[in-house]
């Protein structure tokens, strides 16, 4: 398969999913919450097509695509918004709480960000190769705990990629509502070099992403990538307060699926398609077929 | 003899000689100063490259010890106050403490978080509260309480290499320069050591005292009033009662469970009284009075909780006194229940 084709493979993977999982939670397939990806898969799939084995990535919320694009089973992700004992973590961490080989993810915005500088700093002491890759939103630059772990991380050369995802809203907030100042501005105060990308271009992402790793781990200390972006879905199923004409607009200008699939022949990009389809519906009914976690032995272990 | 300082001195400097992958984060460690209570004393001269002086930024360094933690390696993280342990929170209640678990058991997270805590020394409402009680419940958290009546720094190297389960190590700081007690220093007490988990826990009674018709219970510092008080009850009042120290406070037994020792004692007093230098209302002495009353039911004949004001911890001397449990209070308390 061609670099183009793999990473088509990656964003339709990743639609496919977020939209089977935005159709099925009204019919009671799911339970809780969760927060989808679409109109970002570029990110994950440019990003994290750069990974060499044992790198660590540390997530948020909006993590699914971020799973998927580390190499995460679609089955496991689908058996954990499911609750079932098949899931990723055995249906206790749910959609936010993803941990598998070195993903971690965690649902309260930015404090993931000082974990990832001791995991980077930990990594680097014990002689390791692997860099860290943190995903952060615009809506987690509001917590102070991330500038403390910037300031850390340059003070002390943690080796992170710090990854900006600016979707331009936080839940419902405009991001020019919750933050003064720039995102470039916020790394420069630290002295973290950090280069800022407007794109749902998967391959222009992936080369941007692609000159950072070679630095990051040619040079010491950390960097970061801002990439801004747009969010199609709502900030979890139905919590969506923009006019949809402007929700249009997006999907017609930025959506990384068109961009990218517009480079492959139809017949590729359809096979594709039909094959992520099908793996996708295939996951699902697996998943859904899996058995629930013992609820007696979760109580009774006490954790 | 060792003070309780030396003893913890002693028991990090032993674990960063005993296993490289123990490493300590916080604020003002580089000597000569070696931490604010002098705790990391000599540390980072010894060991400069596992002691890292930082920013104060007390929820980064946590985190950055959780996320060392998480990787493999020992790290312990010195809070200057415990009062700052509230910037901590979330680090230790949404993450520290979550990932063993809700990462379903794929994770751990071996992270010494130590704190000194406690009035006494006039330092006002900000750096003089106990505010364990606030992270005791805390699902997957151990909260360890030294004392004098066995080693600190023992236990403190312990709850670094053994210890897999993120770690409170709460220290009174009036504790730091009292003496580690010897046989000679207790030689007035018929004592039994016990386990809880890992942790030790002490029953004290006086030599050739009759049946006790109360327990006290107590640690950290307010053990050391409570041992006085246990003294002066007997020669003043002829109340003869059983000590009960614990230093783990967390976790207790499952299923609502006294700790042995305690239940033990209170098997033959039938009376209890807890001592507590945090807040009265809904802490560590409650929870204690409702396991005894959950097991003993109406043979549980007396229950009462010295314990701090409900209110900030005043810096004027006269009304810090005042705001915290003392020895009268504990010897008036336990008068009245018997």
């Amino acid at each position: 398969m061609s670099d183009d084709a793999a990473l088509y493979t990656q964003l339709a993977t990743i639609r496919r999913f977020e939209e089977t999982v935005l159709d099925a939670f009204p019919k009671g397939a799911f339970y809780g919450t969760t927060h989808t990806y679409i109109g970002q898969e570029a990110n994950a799939a440019g990003v994290l097509a750069h990974l060499h084995d044992g790198d660590l990535v540390f997530s948020n919320h909006r993590c699914h695509g971020h799973f998927l694009a580390y190499g995460g089973d679609a089955r496991a992700l689908f058996a954990e918004l499911m609750g079932k004992a098949t899931g990723v973590c055995g249906g206790i961490g749910g959609s936010q709480h993803l941990h598998w080989k070195n993903f971690y993810s965690n649902g309260v915005l930015g404090s993931t960000a000082p974990i990832a500088v001791g995991a980077a700093l930990a990594e680097k002491r014990k002689g390791s190769q692997a860099v860290t890759v943190l995903f952060l939103g615009d809506g987690a630059m509001g917590e102070g705990v991330v500038y403390e772990s910037l300031n850390i991380a340059s003070l002390w050369g943690a080796p992170v990629l710090f990854v900006v995802e600016n979707n331009h809203i936080a839940q419902t907030t405009p991001t020019e509502l919750a933050m003064a100042g720039s995102l470039a501005g916020r790394f420069a105060a630290f002295n973290i070099p950090a280069v800022e990308l407007d794109s749902s271009d998967a391959r222009e992402i992936y080369a941007a992403a692609g000159q950072e790793f070679a630095q990051l781990r040619s040079t010491p200390g950390p960097r970061a990538l801002i990439l801004h972006t747009a969010r199609f879905g709502p900030h979890s199923k139905g919590d969506d307060t923009r006019d949809p004409a402007f929700i249009e607009e997006l999907r017609a200008t930025r959506d990384p699926l068109t961009i990218h699939g517009a480079r492959l022949e139809e017949s590729e990009r359809t096979a594709i398609e039909a094959e992520v389809d099908s793996a996708i519906a295939a996951a699902y009914a697996q998943a859904e077929a899996d058995p629930l976690p013992e609820h007696a032995a979760y109580v009774k272990a006490g954790y | 003899m060792t003070s309780v300082l030396e003893s913890l001195n002693q028991g990090l400097h032993a674990a960063f000689a005993q296993d490289a992958r123990v490493y300590l984060i916080g604020e003002d460690l580089l000597d000569p100063y070696g931490g604010a209570f002098k705790v990391s004393r000599n540390l980072s001269t010894q060991y400069p490259d596992r002691v890292w002086t930082s920013p104060v930024s007390e929820a980064a360094i946590a985190g950055v010890g959780a996320g060392m933690a998480l990787r493999g390696l020992r790290p312990v993280v010195e809070l200057m106050f415990g009062d700052f342990s509230t910037l901590v929170a979330d680090q230790l209640i949404n993450s520290i403490t979550k990932f063993p678990a809700m990462y379903n058991g794929a994770a751990q997270v071996p992270v010494v978080i130590r704190t000194p805590m406690g009035g006494r020394r006039g330092y006002g409402p900000t750096h003089s509260q106990t505010l364990e009680k606030l992270y005791l419940g805390v699902p997957g958290l151990r909260v360890l309480a030294p004392n004098t009546l066995s080693d600190p720094g023992d236990l403190l190297r312990r709850a670094i290499l053994e210890q897999n389960d993120p770690v409170l190590f709460v220290e009174n700081k009036v504790l730091y320069p009292k003496q580690v007690l010897d046989n000679a220093a207790l030689a007035d007490f018929e004592i039994q050591a016990s386990t809880q988990d890992f942790a030790p826990t002490h029953t004290l009674r006086l030599k050739g005292a009759p049946r006790p018709a109360l327990t006290l219970t107590a640690y950290g510092y307010m053990a050391e009033l409570a041992r006085e008080a246990l003294t002066r009850l007997a020669f003043e009042h002829e109340i003869f009662c059983e000590l009960v120290v614990p230093t783990q406070l967390a976790p207790l037994p499952a299923g609502g469970g006294l700790q042995p020792a305690l239940q033990a004692s209170l098997q033959h007093s039938g009376r209890l009284l807890t001592i507590e230098e945090g807040t009265y209302s809904l802490g560590w002495g409650a929870e204690q009075l409702a396991r005894a009353a959950q097991h003993f039911g109406g043979r549980l004949q007396a229950a009462r909780r010295v314990a701090a004001a409900e209110a900030p911890i005043p810096a004027a001397r006269n009304l810090e006194d005042a705001a915290l449990p003392t020895l009268e209070d504990i010897i008036s308390a336990a008068r009245e229940m018997v």
